[in-house]
């Protein structure tokens, strides 16, 4: 049966590669910073479970220290000239869309088929297993077809990656911090502010500070997961459902997408903010989050009148 | 109230720019301490976190596959593509796919399209493809709004269409919490309450769509 495992170990094989590949590309100042990084990635990634807790602890103080230390960077250059590009793209066209989209369609193949069909693959990590599956048959397809060189999509994998830099594991640190929270209950002293905060026996107040404590939460946890329990018991429970009769499925399911209005405004929500703005190489980090603000508050505060609407 | 301190190491932290990864990791080193734990129980607690959280950072496994196809000249298929059709119009693409992805998420499949695997080889070149198409003077800094639109939309479509999914993660959260309190809820209520608010998303931003549009052929005078 195939398990997250399997996409653990191609995820290290691929970092192991990009750290190898960046070793050995002298045209980068930092390289050494680069192949200590994403080797340790790989580490992580092949032996996670092998090393510990506090051994896993040690691996990421190493990463915080190479990028502390502002030992990543970036070779200038790498890519396919434009005009060959462009040439390319006459003679593949729609190949090459074809390809893009195998990845997409044996992920959603994939997710159906190993719920179905029990033994194939853990079906609770379908779509993971099948995103990874897609990957290989995308390269597979692609680099049987278009004759590329065999280190072609290693080459130039790493070199988008090197342009995302250590914002890669951002996401995963943003996560740990908010296990960290969790341990020392930040989330708990935070809801008990906001309760405080609430106007005696108004009903919209109540929900004004719902809603708000929920996206704010959410901005300060990068999560709206995290910030969910909190709001619900300092808030939503005692005051919106207990006190004001208020529907429990509204108040949640509403709740919890007024969090997601506070995902939309935050850089603690790397992996939907600031990790896209790396990808398209966009001058300001914060550009993503400057391009959904306009949506996010007018849909916050739709979501507030929602709740105090229909949950009552 | 001490344990409040690693929040505010974080916004400190991010408003003077240092390095992201150095503020968290200081963040999570004063919060431990602020809740009595010593140091080594903290870099415990975190490496534990981090590994069991290993699945956040698969999605580059899609790198090579990105980087083979943009070599042979997919981003420029893409503009070519949207050159080719007449009715393309920026406002019309960003809109279509925000709600594609509403409705791909909203039927579960959250995965298929993403940051990496759509928005940089296909729907950011197609963006801008359009953006030109219609302005032939485009500035880089329109450049830049245009793309930044392109990951906008996607997060905007995957967020307010991924919780009319049943079996999605926030869902089950949200009934788990429930009947710890002892409410017992149907996940199809939490997924239909989130219908009305996946419209007036696709509402508030489709409309945001067509005023960058505007602002993007200069119909109107530019901020």
């Amino acid at each position: 049966m195939i398990t997250l495992t399997f996409v653990y170990i191609l995820a290290g094989l691929t970092f192991a590669l990009f750290a190898g590949l960046g070793f050995m590309d002298r045209s980068n100042p930092k390289r050494f910073g680069n192949a200590a990084f994403w080797g340790l990635l790989a580490l992580s990634m092949l032996a996670g479970d092998y090393l510990g807790d506090f051994g896993n602890g040690l691996l990421v103080l190493a990463l915080v220290a190479i990028a502390g230390a502002g030992q990543i960077g970036r070779a200038p250059g790498g890519e396919v000239p434009a005009e060959v590009q462009a040439e390319r793209a006459v003679r593949y066209g729609n190949f090459l869309l074809l390809v893009a989209l195998i990845i997409p369609a044996v992920a959603l193949a994939g997710t159906f088929l190993f719920k179905w069909v029990p033994g194939l693959a853990d079906p609770n990590q379908a779509t993971l297993i099948s995103l990874a599956l897609g990957v290989l048959a995308a390269l597979a397809v692609g680099m049987a077809r278009l004759r590329s060189p065999l280190m072609l999509p290693a080459q130039q994998g790493r070199r988008l990656l090197d342009a995302v830099g250590w914002a890669a594991v951002l996401p995963q640190m943003l996560a740990s911090l908010g296990a960290v929270f969790a341990l020392a209950g930040v989330g708990e002293v935070v809801g008990g502010l906001i309760g405080t905060a609430i106007p005696q026996g108004s009903l919209f107040g109540a929900v004004l500070a719902f809603g708000l404590g929920m996206a704010l939460f959410t901005m300060v946890m990068g999560n709206a997961f995290a910030a969910f329990p909190v709001m619900m018991a300092a808030v939503g429970l005692p005051l919106l459902i207990k006190h004001y009769h208020g529907d429990p499925a509204v108040v949640a399911a509403i709740g919890m997408l007024a969090g997601f209005c506070g995902t939309l405004m935050t850089p603690m929500a790397a992996n939907f903010n600031l990790v896209p703005a790396a990808l398209l190489e966009l001058k300001s980090p914060y550009g993503v989050i400057r391009a959904q603000i306009g949506t996010a508050v007018p849909l916050l505060a739709v979501n507030i009148v929602f709740i105090w609407l229909f949950a009552f | 109230m001490l344990v409040l301190i690693g929040i505010a190491i974080i916004i400190a932290g991010f408003l003077l720019r240092f390095n992201p990864l150095l503020v968290i990791m200081a963040s999570a080193l004063a919060t431990g301490l602020a809740a009595g734990l010593d140091v080594q129980a903290i870099v415990a607690a975190f490496g534990k976190a981090f590994n069991d959280t290993r699945y956040v950072s698969i999605i580059w496994i899609v790198l090579p596959v990105i980087g083979l196809l943009e070599a042979y000249g997919l981003q420029q298929h893409a503009r070519r593509l949207i050159d080719r059709m007449k009715g393309a119009t920026l406002g019309r693409l960003l809109t279509s796919y925000l709600l594609l992805r509403q409705v791909m998420s909203a039927v579960g499949l959250t995965s298929v399209a993403g940051h990496a695997q759509t928005v940089r080889p296909l729907v950011a070149p197609m963006a801008e493809a359009a953006a030109e198409a219609k302005n032939d003077a485009l500035t880089d800094d329109q450049r830049e709004e245009v793309k930044a639109f392109a990951a906008a939309t996607d997060n905007v479509g995957l967020f307010f269409g991924e919780d009319i999914f049943l079996a999605i993660g926030s869902i089950l959260l949200m009934k788990g919490l429930l009947e710890g309190y002892g409410y017992v809820i149907e996940p199809l209520h939490f997924s239909m309450w989130a219908i009305p608010t996946a419209i007036a998303a696709f509402l508030i931003h489709g409309f945001r769509l067509r005023r960058l549009e505007r602002r993007m052929t200069g119909k109107e005078a530019s901020a």
